[in-house]
């Protein structure tokens, strides 16, 4: 496509050109009002992709609804008559609505990212250290009690207090996001990353067990 | 004024000469049978022998003249001429001699061992030297001849199935497969997503599936959403080595056991297998089934209880309910929380079977659609949404994770499995020694964490950024999947911009030259297939660029001036004969033409919406009320990004 001046002029004004027809669009249109063609995603957040404002309370029905009516529209098989300009749109729409939708559903995910959209640096992947102390002697606790446990039930039980500390978590995290209190929220965050993996552990150590003769 | 211009309600842009492209059929290319058909007309439809069989065997004989047989005959063949006939292909694909060991002494036919021109294994049968991949395209072949017969149509499109856990190579091997059988893949699915696709449009239920196949020589279980005419692949697993032949092949070591047979010859394993499964499958029925075992005319007589199938077959069925188990795992749900389970695979007529899935579902499994037959179905449904744009959308995922090769051997995943696709996901790697100036990017896939534990699926180098400390270099590494599942891999320095990229071709695939001299040693003529789908583009584009213009002019025609109009309505004009011609190039000239005589009408147009913004109207504001139906959303998404308002 010869991106032209007619592009260009049309800059900063919310006013875009349609690739297909070369008349004007909006900026955020999905579709060119005049001639039907597909246009190139914008760079929305992930929230704005799938119509919703940035906020961690979400439903998880009302997400997956909105996922599956924008790939209806979006999806490139749904271009399989178009021309080929269209399906290569049409993937990049996809691929922007995976990442959204994989970015949201979960809420340790979605919490990191609301962080990361307000400017501050989300307490998942990197962080191999934890500044937290109470948190520290608490996964370590958990950790020594879980390589002790000698039986199934032993682990069933040990997974299920963390189970429950998890969704107390979720829930305080919820309230802390409603009430803008950003640091509480990176520390739950911290707090849920940890929960997790020792339900990993749990599960691994179940394995182990479940493999032994009696 | 002439209307030189057609004009198309916007997104209706009619694709031009659709007579000229064949029809598109759904194949399931199954390792013990496959099965073809057809949607819709006006239901979907198997087609099937003149006995009214729907099957067809996935046996290959080669005959010393060098005839091809496929099918029954092949099957037919198969006791007299061992040897020579393939069966159970599909477990070969994409595999290289090193994953083999444990077949090895299995199987009929010799592997040719001599081989060193690729990783691909090589069956050495009447005197040829043959891929997996060509020896299903002989199958594809003869599925697509029965679909011309049957139909008396051309046919040069296909939804192929495969099956979940199918990796990278598995499914290039089938795609050059049906490339050779001159069959253009419109997507390969998944085999349990097809199954539900054929159940889906039946019920129109909505909610959690679990599709649970056991075929001859695979299984597979699958998680699947389905919300709104919108199929979505939850979560996967599977075992590539486990089916109803293992059964069979349980069965059949105890005929030979009771024969007294120690050291079974490939005649002996043969009948026997034959006559296990005859046993098998009436034990389906009945409580207890004889069977005679006939090995060069000498016969024997044997009876089993269904008990002692079921003592027999116990660990194998355990092992597809903890295959369940983990899916659902995965999925993050209860197995109470599906709604429904679709039964796939012959194998699932064993009663045992079912008493698993009943069991470990807590329900009844749904069984109308002959289990057989319904994966190819599920197929020639999606065949048809995708030839139409329309129907039920399958979002699907990715089965295998996808990563690179870091320090030690480890690898580090960029895409984890069950991600949908298309995706793009990068990350961030550095270097490791000072002064390092360049990088391998080993690409794997698989579910382990040890690089030699994966498949090698690609290498490249990243080459020449500039010396600088350990672990100061950010090099981004971006995996990008499309639809069909292809993998491009994009590897960047980013302090400097140094920049590589591959398309990841599996190293167990065929070469591009190997791919290409097959292709004409089957004669069937790639070239000509090439140009005439870069014609069928072209000619897309012409119309969309004619719908467009036609599109524009209706809805601010007054901004063009009598001379534009007379202009851009030749060039139109000509541009419409072109479309009808055979011309490529001349179609793709008259495109530029249009636009470029169109350029002035164009910046009228979007002055004239400038103008309008800046005297304080917001397009989005204008065009808020002519959404297309993209659902609520879509409005919703205009509203919170509105720029004016």
């Amino acid at each position: 496509m010869n991106d032209t001046a007619t592009d260009s002029a049309a800059d900063g004004n919310g006013v875009g050109a349609c690739w297909s027809c070369h008349g004007p669009v909006g900026r955020v249109a999905l579709f060119c009002h005049v001639c039907g063609a597909l246009q190139p995603p914008d760079r929305s957040d992930h929230f704005r992709r799938l119509g919703l404002g940035a906020r961690f309370d979400i439903d998880d029905k009302d997400l997956l609804r909105r996922y599956v009516a924008f790939q209806q529209r979006l999806h490139p098989d749904r271009f399989a008559r178009k021309s080929k300009k269209e399906r290569v749109l049409a993937e990049r729409h996809t691929v922007s609505l995976n990442e959204a939708y994989e970015a949201l559903k979960d809420p340790l995910r979605r919490g990191a990212y609301l962080l990361q959209l307000a400017g501050r640096a989300a307490p998942t992947e990197e962080a191999r250290t934890i500044d937290d102390h109470d948190l520290l002697m608490e996964t370590l606790e958990r950790r020594e009690a879980l390589s002790e446990a000698a039986s199934l039930d032993a682990v069933a039980t040990l997974a299920g207090q963390a189970a429950k500390e998890e969704a107390r978590a979720l829930a305080a995290l919820e309230d802390a996001f409603a009430a803008d209190d950003l640091d509480e929220a990176t520390r739950l965050l911290t707090r849920l990353r940890y929960l997790k993996k020792f339900a990993e552990e749990a599960r691994a150590r179940r394995a182990v067990l479940a493999e032994q003769p009696a | 004024m002439s209307t030189l211009l057609q004009i198309h309600e916007p997104g209706e842009t009619p694709l031009p000469h659709e007579g000229e492209r064949g029809i598109a059929v759904g194949i399931d290319l199954g390792t013990t049978n496959s099965v073809v058909a057809i949607a819709p007309t006006p239901e979907p439809e198997v087609l099937r022998d003149m006995h009214g069989t729907g099957l067809v065997p996935s046996v290959v004989h080669y005959a010393r003249d060098g005839s091809v047989t496929v099918g029954s005959g092949a099957a037919a063949k198969m006791p007299e001429d061992p040897a020579n006939t393939v069966a159970s292909v599909k477990r070969l694909m994409g595999r290289g001699r090193a994953d083999l060991k444990s077949l090895a002494g299995t199987l009929p036919y010799a592997l040719d061992a001599d081989d060193t021109a690729g990783g691909m294994v090589r069956l050495s049968v009447a005197g040829r030297n043959l891929t997996p991949v060509e020896v299903s395209a002989d199958i594809l072949r003869a599925l697509k001849t029965r679909a011309e017969e049957r139909t008396d149509s051309k046919v040069d499109r296909a939804v192929i199935t495969v099956p979940a856990y199918f990796d990278d190579a598995a499914r290039t091997a089938t795609r050059d497969a049906a490339r050779l059988a001159g069959l253009e893949v419109l997507r390969l699915v998944n085999e349990p997503t097809a199954a539900a696709l054929a159940y889906g449009l039946d019920s129109g239920a909505e909610g959690l599936y679990a599709i649970f196949d056991l075929g001859g020589g695979t299984f597979d279980v699958s998680v699947l959403r389905l919300e709104k005419g919108v199929f979505q692949v939850v979560a996967t697993g599977g075992d590539a080595a486990l089916g109803g032949d293992d059964f069979d092949h349980a069965i059949a070591e105890r005929l030979l056991r009771e024969r007294g047979i120690a050291k079974p010859d490939l005649k002996a394993v043969r009948a026997a297998l034959a006559t296990a499964r005859r046993i098998k499958e009436a034990l389906t029925d009945a409580d207890k089934a004889g069977g005679i075992l006939d090995i060069g005319g000498a016969r024997t007589e044997h009876t089993l209880e269904r008990k002692e199938l079921e003592t027999m077959i116990a660990p194998l069925v355990r092992r597809t309910t903890a295959i369940c188990a983990s899916v659902i795992e995965d999925a993050g749900v209860a197995p109470t929380e599906i709604a429904g389970i679709v039964l796939v695979g012959g194998s699932t007529r064993v009663p045992l079977v079912r008493r698993a899935v009943e069991e470990f579902y807590g329900r009844a499994p749904l069984a109308d659609i002959d289990p057989d037959e319904v994966v190819a179905v599920g197929a020639a449904l999606q065949a048809h949404a995708l030839t139409e744009g329309e129907g039920t959308l399958l979002l699907d995922v990715t089965p295998l994770s996808l990563g690179i090769e870091t320090m030690g051997g480890i690898v580090e995943k960029v895409i984890p499995r069950n991600t949908p696709i298309p995706v793009a996901l990068a990350q961030e790697f550095t270097t490791y020694q000072d002064g390092q100036t360049g990088m391998t990017i080993h690409v794997v896939q698989g579910e382990r964490e040890t690089v030699d534990a994966c498949r090698s699926l690609a290498r490249f180098e990243l080459k020449g950024f500039p010396s600088m400390k350990a672990g100061a270099a950010r090099i981004r590494v971006t995996f990008a999947l499309d639809a069909d599942g292809l993998l491009t891999v994009n590897a960047s320095e980013r302090t400097t911009g140094t920049g590589a990229q591959i398309e990841v071709k599996p190293s167990y695939g065929l070469s591009e030259d190997e791919m290409i001299g097959m292709l004409r040693a089957s004669m069937e003529h790639a070239e000509e297939d090439m140009t005439r789908r870069l014609l069928i583009e072209a000619r897309v584009e012409g119309g969309r660029v004619l719908a467009a213009l036609g599109s524009a002019l209706a809805a601010d025609g007054a901004l063009a001036t009598p001379a534009e109009r007379r202009a851009m309505a030749a060039v139109a004009a000509r541009l419409k004969v072109a479309i009808d011609g055979e011309d490529r190039d001349l179609v793709n000239g008259l495109i530029e033409e249009l636009e470029r005589v169109g350029k002035p009408f164009a910046q009228r147009r979007i002055d004239r919406a400038i103008n309008q913004a800046l005297a304080g109207h917001s397009l989005d504001e204008i065009e808020a009320g002519m959404a297309p139906e993209a659902a609520p959303e879509g409005a919703a998404a205009r509203d919170a990004a509105g720029t004016g308002s």
